[in-house]
């Protein structure tokens, strides 16, 4: 196996890939391809790579033009101005207009740390959930970020993946193979199940590590696929295991988790089950794992919510 | 493609067309439908490389509405040249009917889906930039509202048109000086706009927005210069071609009475006459 890279570093490395056998593979940013870790892909291919200036909005609308002139275009940026700033071009120009754009999302959540909230992009998911005809995706791992990029290339739809600048450990999988919308089971097990995404995958793991050695099973998977959500997957999950819990680098209000409990309640599902994820509050300063550490979104942080949550 | 004599009657067709439709409809932007579609008979008659049949070619002239409240003046234009049959637009704004308020891809001829302003311009550079990228012969034109400048998206795309020399694009601004408040001027000074766009990066020309021959003339020397993306500042009237809606703010989205129609369609049926 090849050494564990950001899923950043992927994402740069996989798109070289793409454009070098799609020469209609376009890729926009702002001022963002340092931050992108595009600098390769420009020098390699320097007329595949669209530079707007620090201008989001104009980012999503010449990308949204790009397509509609047959262009397989990526457009980059910080999450953080992606998915606030250009929200009404990513809502009118690419998802109502129904261009096949892919929205990359780079270094997403708390990626920034002490940056503050002014770079931190906890309510992406929530705001695009609301979006009719876009795919949300956030790779846990370096397999799932090069197969996220791949499908995404090929979607005739509107895409938004997002993923940070961490590296991130290899996850192993008990099957095979990635496809949008089919959650990845990584680890086995019959009495909890935490449902991650992204950067949170890996903590869960770690929890069920130490719920291991108090004889606690736990199932973990990772839902790369936020919109449209695997429901069987879930609905399997709360039916074989005693209690469920989301976890994100994201809001409480309107991510992941709340995607869950909406299918869970409606389809008569009763379960125990916490969102895990940042609450309503101003966001602590810290490094992006000092901040998961505040929040419980860490193994031992979630092990104590897994403990709480089959005790009562 | 239309001479001058028959573009003139066609705009006064057209008028009596749209006065029809917005009545039908008891809706639609009256005031700036009427500013704009001088501008739109001059492209669609006489600039535009588009039709039904070349829609989908990659080398066709694209058009975008960036205002796209006026999607009524728009859709006038679009059925009569073709590109769907007249009574659908029988449908406006009717339960179910893919014929709103705005343009939108549904409708065959509508290139992108607007509404929110200050989104057509970037729209334009984008499409325009790949026609650049692929060498491809087509040209974009952009149709802006006055109002909708104040959008600073219209100014980021302006920026870029420049940075990357996309004389194949060519943004018309239909410069009516009413916005639904009253003067843009007072609303928040848009002047003098023909400096602000040469500042930016366009070759700049003047002209009168609901004189065809102007138009044409205008329309027919793009790009005004290469290298450059081109800017038409065209001098409007909101309400153009009906005497009591000329200038007056109110008309921005009222719908005429029945006698406020009747006296419109008079006034258009002698302009009419005298052009036969």
């Amino acid at each position: 196996m090849e050494p564990a890279l950001a899923n950043l570093e992927v994402f740069a490395a996989t798109l070289l890939e793409l454009a070098r056998e799609d020469s209609d593979l376009l890729v926009v940013t702002s001022d963002s391809r340092g931050s992108a870790k595009l600098a390769p892909f420009a020098k390699a291919a320097p007329g595949q790579i669209v530079e707007v200036g620090i201008a989001e909005q104009n980012l999503v609308g010449i990308a949204a033009g790009l397509a509609a002139a047959g262009k397989n275009v990526f457009a980059v940026s910080p999450a953080c101005f992606l998915t606030a700033r250009s929200l009404e071009q990513i809502k009118n120009d690419v998802c109502y207009s129904d261009r096949p754009v892919s929205v990359i999302g780079i270094s997403a959540g708390v990626s920034y740390g002490a940056l503050g909230t002014t770079h931190h992009s906890l309510h992406d998911f929530a705001v695009l959930r609301a979006i009719h005809n876009i795919t949300i995706v956030a790779p846990a791992d370096n397999f799932e970020t090069r197969e996220a990029i791949k499908a995404v290339a090929k979607l005739p739809t509107p895409a938004y993946l997002r993923f940070g600048k961490k590296t991130m450990p290899h996850l192993s999988r008990l099957l095979p193979g990635f496809e949008l919308g089919k959650a990845s089971l990584v680890r086995l097990g019959k009495d909890i199940t935490f449902i991650g995404c992204g950067e949170a995958v890996a903590p869960a793991l770690a929890a069920a590590d130490l719920l291991a050695a108090d004889g606690i099973e736990c199932r973990v998977i990772s839902m790369h696929t936020i919109k449209p959500l695997d429901e069987a997957v879930v609905l399997q999950a709360a039916a074989e295991t005693r209690a469920v819990i989301t976890v994100e680098e994201h809001s409480v209000n309107g991510g992941l988790g709340e995607a869950c409990a909406s299918l869970l309640l409606q389809s008569g599902t009763h379960t125990r089950f916490k969102i895990v994820g940042f609450p309503d509050d101003h966001t602590v300063t810290g490094s992006q794992s000092e901040i998961f550490g505040h929040y419980g979104i860490d193994g031992p942080g979630l092990a104590v919510t897994a403990r709480k949550l089959i005790a009562v | 493609m239309l001479s001058v004599p028959d573009l003139q009657r066609k705009s006064v067709e057209y008028r009596k067309d749209l006065l029809r439709l917005i009545k039908t409809a008891k809706a639609g932007h009256t005031g700036g439908d009427l500013s704009c579609l001088d501008i739109l008979n001059v492209l669609y008659n006489r600039v535009l490389r588009v039709s039904p049949e070349t829609f989908k070619s990659p080398d066709r002239d694209y058009y975008i509405q960036s205002k796209g409240h006026c999607a009524e003046a728009l859709f006038v234009v679009l059925a009569d040249r073709g590109f769907f049959p007249k009574s659908d637009l029988d449908t406006l704004n009717q339960y179910g009917s893919h014929y709103i308020g705005h343009p939108t891809r549904d409708v065959n001829g509508v290139e992108q889906n607007t509404g929110a302003l200050g989104h057509g311009l970037a729209v334009g550079v984008g499409i325009a930039l790949a026609g650049k990228i692929d060498r491809r012969d087509c040209r974009v034109f952009v149709l802006l509202g006055d109002g909708e400048l104040a959008e600073g998206s219209n100014w980021e795309a302006a920026m870029t048109a420049a940075h990357y020399r996309l004389d194949n694009l060519v943004a018309i601004v239909d410069r009516n000086g009413l916005q639904i408040t009253g003067s843009t001027e007072d609303v928040c000074q848009l002047a003098p706009l023909d400096q602000k766009f040469a500042a930016f990066g366009f070759e700049v020309r003047r002209c009168d927005g609901n004189d065809v021959i102007d138009l044409v003339r205008t329309l027919e020397e793009v790009p005004f210069r290469p290298g450059k993306p081109s800017l038409i500042l065209a001098k409007t009237k909101k309400g153009k071609g009906v005497s009591f809606m000329e200038n007056v703010a109110k008309w921005h989205h009222k719908v005429p009475s029945d006698d406020e129609y009747s006296r419109a369609m008079a006034e258009l049926d002698t302009v009419e006459a005298a052009l036969k």
